[in-house]
């Protein structure tokens, strides 16, 4: 183990050793737990950034024509939308997670790289300045979709390009040291007796999304800087002018881009299988199958990519491959989703705040798969591809799946990080009204995503019109409702009842074995694992 | 109970409301009005009843749970865990039911690739903001612009039936025929679609896509650019006429006279000068249709992405590089050739009108000859 434990002397000194005061604590912490903290906070600002954007785009769809933004700042409105929302709320509130969990559920003292995790979040913050910062740039910042498909990104945007292309370096730099240090600590500093079958499924999935991290970030990093050099230093990688496929770009970018969404969807899993048997009182009912089916759907996530593209012009034969393969993830997804409801069978339920929004996960993230089964169809999804269908499809798997586990893991560990619980009356309320909002918002895209609304459009016709009318109202609702969250949060920082060690009865996993609020620094000596 | 009652009462009374009031709109796939388009909806229908019924046996076990083994009846949680044949049962039996969806799911996509044996072809260009047709079998090609007047979209008029859907000039086909679609673009992506006969298919810059449609109906039939392709990817709508084959025949001979007549008369114009009156009012139809979109309807562009004309120098000055411009386009920026879109005439009349609209009174009046001298350098 780390010298931390074996050099009484240096140990010592460690007990009396707080954290710093004021702003250079968090300067300059090197402490899993200040860093986590740091990624959680980051990630809500981004998170309400984010949603801003989405109130702009809902409402000049409130009704048909233009009236509050023209089409050039709606489509730079989605494009940084859909980038802050998976690159600065998502992916920064996972990591925040996994920082402030991972040691303590393997029972580490903290990360194990802990400068190196300073600077991987610290970086972020100019990241998303410069990203946010290109939107007052002469002619608006990107407005090519999150998606940038050349040459659309290339020879026919304007100059925030650069700056577009330098932020998602730095994003892509940020998770990858993330993700290196995730592996480290999980390889080398797991309590003795923990071994790797014995970990609770939320280091096991980050542990697979951390190696997806490191083999897909610097594909994205490679095709930005693609981008970057057919459009400033006359490389023509995607300008079939010079040589090139504009193609080849969608099959760069989603080779990134589907592992990717699995990068916000196993840390998820994870959540779930922790919370639900807490709350079910009784054991997961398939661990091992857990692992294996998350193992596969990593695998598999590296062969599906052309499911993005399948009106690009493919020949049939890659066509053919592509939709089998996308269907089998639905083999090893339906396990996972099958594990769940089975530890639910029989347990002694309850119902508090984090297995709420636990069960909505499990039902909506389940109807998100249905319409990603769909999408896999080929010939069904000539028609659904880039219509509000599609948009329905991601955002149930974003929203009401990632972002929903996220508040699960919120509620679920504020006490712990905290030492008070949080307000529960408060908590329902933030739930209920997310839930039917969220469904407000998502549910009537599918209807009209098959009447023939494509996605990306500032403005529609008529007959959508009702229909738009009521997702903008939803995503008000939505966003309105989040703010309950935050007051949450605030109260529970402030004070409320004492949270117990063990906080909840049936939660299983050392990180309930320390105290609530959780010490600056927990294990320093390593526990003991049975 | 009864004020439950009736809270689903009026809950249900809002959402007919609401769906009367969209009655046009479907709420499904669109069966379309080909075989294929037919066969897309009934894949679809089929995952769709199969995701139903995996949905109501996962969430009817799971809702079920919820309701009897809660801790609040005094249950005693059960321990069990782990069960091979349990895992192995829902491992193998979606891989089954995936089976069964694969096998028509192909037939129809090797059937939908097939583009072999076509009656008829029409090349399909997408640009920004239009698309063009070309009838590889006749001498007849034109451009399809988005008809919906500005004014509806920025309010001021009130909006007609076909809102964003209509065109001046829509692609016509003929009935029974295997039409096939070659597919390309002359800058971005775009992406062609008519619901109506599941055809979608990505118009990639520099590569030839293909796609076929067999349409058993005659009718008019609406589609929308499907792939982001910059500012106004939502104001390319796609329309197509499917006529009876003599109709048809009607219609392209017809339409080949009328371009072999105006090509013509465009030469016949060059002998002869417009007026400044004229240029000016065909320089503002053109312009308005063609050049507004980016450069704005009062000259200003959109700074940073396309310029301002209204004092530019080349707009005040540089006229060699002005007719050149609008001819030839820029390569490597959206400022695409007007060459072939324009005739001689509006190709005058438009950079007259930029010369002289918005302050920039040059005075300069441009000819259709001084542009056909400027095309044969
Ligand atoms: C799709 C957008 C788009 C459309 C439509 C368009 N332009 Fe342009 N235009 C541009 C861009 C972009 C440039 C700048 C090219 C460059 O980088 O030099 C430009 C440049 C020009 C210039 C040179 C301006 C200067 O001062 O350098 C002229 C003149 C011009 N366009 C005329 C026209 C006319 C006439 C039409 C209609 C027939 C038209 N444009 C339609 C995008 C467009
Ligand atoms: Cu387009």
């Amino acid at each position: 183990m780390s010298t931390v434990t074996t050099d009484p002397h240096a140990h010592a000194e460690h007990e009396h050793h707080g954290p710093a005061k004021g702003l250079k604590r968090w300067l300059y912490t090197t402490n899993h737990k200040d860093i986590g903290t740091l990624y959680l906070l980051f990630s809500l600002l981004m998170f309400f950034i984010g949603g801003a954007m989405a109130m702009v785009i809902r409402a000049e769809l409130f009704q048909p024509g233009l009236q509050i933004v023209d089409p050039n700042f709606f489509n730079q409105m989605t494009t940084v939308h859909g980038l802050i929302m998976v690159f600065g709320a998502v992916m920064p509130a996972f990591t925040g997670l996994a920082n402030w969990l991972i040691p303590m559920m393997i029972g580490a003292p903290d990360m194990a790289l802990p400068r190196m995790n300073n600077w991987s979040f610290w970086i972020l913050p100019f990241a998303f300045s410069i990203l946010l910062a290109s939107l007052f740039m002469e002619g608006g910042g990107p407005s090519f979709g999150w998606t940038f498909y050349a040459p659309l990104s290339t020879t026919y945007s304007n100059d925030s390009t650069a700056l577009f292309v330098f932020s998602v370096h730095i994003m892509g730099i940020s998770s990858i040291m993330g993700a290196i240090n995730v592996i480290v600590t999980i390889m080398n500093l797991r309590a003795p007796g923990m071994t790797y079958m014995k970990m609770p499924l939320f280091v096991w999935t980050w542990f697979i999304t951390a190696y997806l991290l490191i083999a897909v970030m610097p594909v994205l990093a490679g095709v930005v800087t693609m981008v970057l050099t057919d459009k400033y230093f006359g490389t023509s990688f995607f300008d079939a002018a010079g040589g090139g496929d504009p193609v080849l770009f969608q099959h760069i970018f989603w080779f990134f881009g589907h592992p990717e969404v699995y990068i916000m969807i196993l840390p998820a899993f994870g959540i779930i299988s922790s919370i639900v048997p807490t709350f079910s009182r009784k054991p997961l009912f398939g661990y091992a199958s857990m692992v294996y089916a998350t193992s596969s759907i990593a695998l598999l996530s590296f062969l599906v990519w052309a499911h993005h593209m399948f009106t690009t012009g493919m020949p049939v034969a890659a066509e053919l491959f592509f939709m089998y393969c996308t269907m089998l993830i639905a083999v090893p997804t339906g396990v996972k989703v099958f594990n769940w409801v089975a530890t639910m069978w029989r347990g002694a339920m309850t119902f508090e705040v984090p297995m709420m929004f636990s069960l909505a996960f499990i039902v909506l993230f389940t109807i998100g798969g249905f319409s990603g089964l769909m999408l896999a169809i080929t010939p069904a999804d000539f028609q659904y591809h880039d219509t509000y269908f599609v948009v329905a499809h991601f955002h149930y798997v974003l929203v009401t799946g990632a972002v929903f586990s996220i508040m699960a893991a919120a509620y679920y560990w504020l006490p712990k990080w905290t030492g008070h619980m949080y307000d529960e009356t408060l908590g329902q309320w933030h739930f209920w009204c997310s839930l039917i909002s969220v469904n407000v918002l998502f549910f009537p895209m599918h209807f009209v995503g098959l009447a023939g609304m494509p996605r990306r459009i500032p403005d529609y016709a008529l007959q959508f019109a009702d229909f738009n009318a009521l997702i903008s109202i939803g995503g008000f609702a939505f966003g309105l409702s989040q703010l309950l969250f935050v007051w949450l949060v605030v109260k529970c920082i402030k004070g409320g009842e004492k949270a117990t060690d063990q906080v909840w009865e049936g939660a299983e996993g050392l990180e309930w074995t320390i105290a609530s609020p959780a010490p600056y620094h927990s294990f320093t000596t390593p526990p003991e694992i049975k | 109970m009864a004020r439950t009652s009736y809270l689903c009462w009026s809950l249900l009374t809002f959402l007919l409301a609401f769906s009367t009031q969209s009655a046009e709109m479907p709420l499904n796939m669109t069966q379309g009005v080909t075989e294929i388009s037919q066969q897309v909806y009934d894949l679809h229908m089929k995952i769709f009843y199969i995701c139903c019924a995996i949905g109501i046996a996962v969430f009817g076990v799971m809702f079920w749970s919820i309701i009897h083994h809660r801790k609040s009846k005094g249950v005693e949680p059960a321990q069990f865990h782990e069960s091979t044949k349990v895992e192995l049962l829902w491992t193998a039996m979606p891989v089954i039911i995936l089976i069964m969806m694969a096998i028509p799911a192909t037939q129809t996509l090797i059937a939908m690739e097939d583009t072999s044996e076509a009656d008829i072809t029409v090349l399909i260009t997408g640009s920004q903001w239009k698309w063009h047709y070309k009838y590889m079998d006749h001498k007849v090609e034109y451009f399809s612009l988005l008809a919906t007047p500005r004014q509806q979209i920025d309010n001021k008029l009130s909006k007609g039936e076909n809102y964003l859907l209509e065109v001046d000039r829509p692609l016509v086909i003929p009935t029974g025929k295997k039409v096939r679609f070659l597919v390309t673009s002359d800058d971005v992506i775009h992406s062609w679609w008519v619901p109506a006969f599941a055809v979608k298919k990505d118009a990639n810059p520099g590569f030839i896509n293909e796609a076929w449609t067999r349409v058993d109906h005659p009718g008019i039939y609406r589609g929308q650019c499907a792939e982001l392709c910059g500012k106004d990817h939502g104001f390319m709508p796609v329309v197509v006429i499917a006529k009876e084959q003599s109709d048809f025949d009607q219609w392209i001979a017809q339409e080949a006279a009328t371009q072999a007549a105006a090509k013509e008369a465009e030469l016949k114009l060059l002998a002869m000068n417009m007026s400044k009156e004229e240029l000016m009012t065909l320089g503002e139809k053109v312009y308005m249709g063609y050049c507004a979109a980016c450069h704005q309807p009062n000259g200003m562009g959109i700074p940073g992405v396309f310029p301002a004309l209204k004092g530019s120098k080349m707009a005040l000055e540089d006229l060699p590089a002005h007719i050149d411009i609008v001819l030839n386009g820029k390569t490597g920026t959206s400022m695409q050739a007007f060459d072939k879109q324009l005739t001689l005439s509006e190709i005058a009349a438009v950079v007259t009108y930029e010369r002289n609209a918005w302050d920039n009174n040059t005075g300069d009046l441009v000819q259709a000859a001084d542009i056909a001298k400027a095309q044969s350098k």
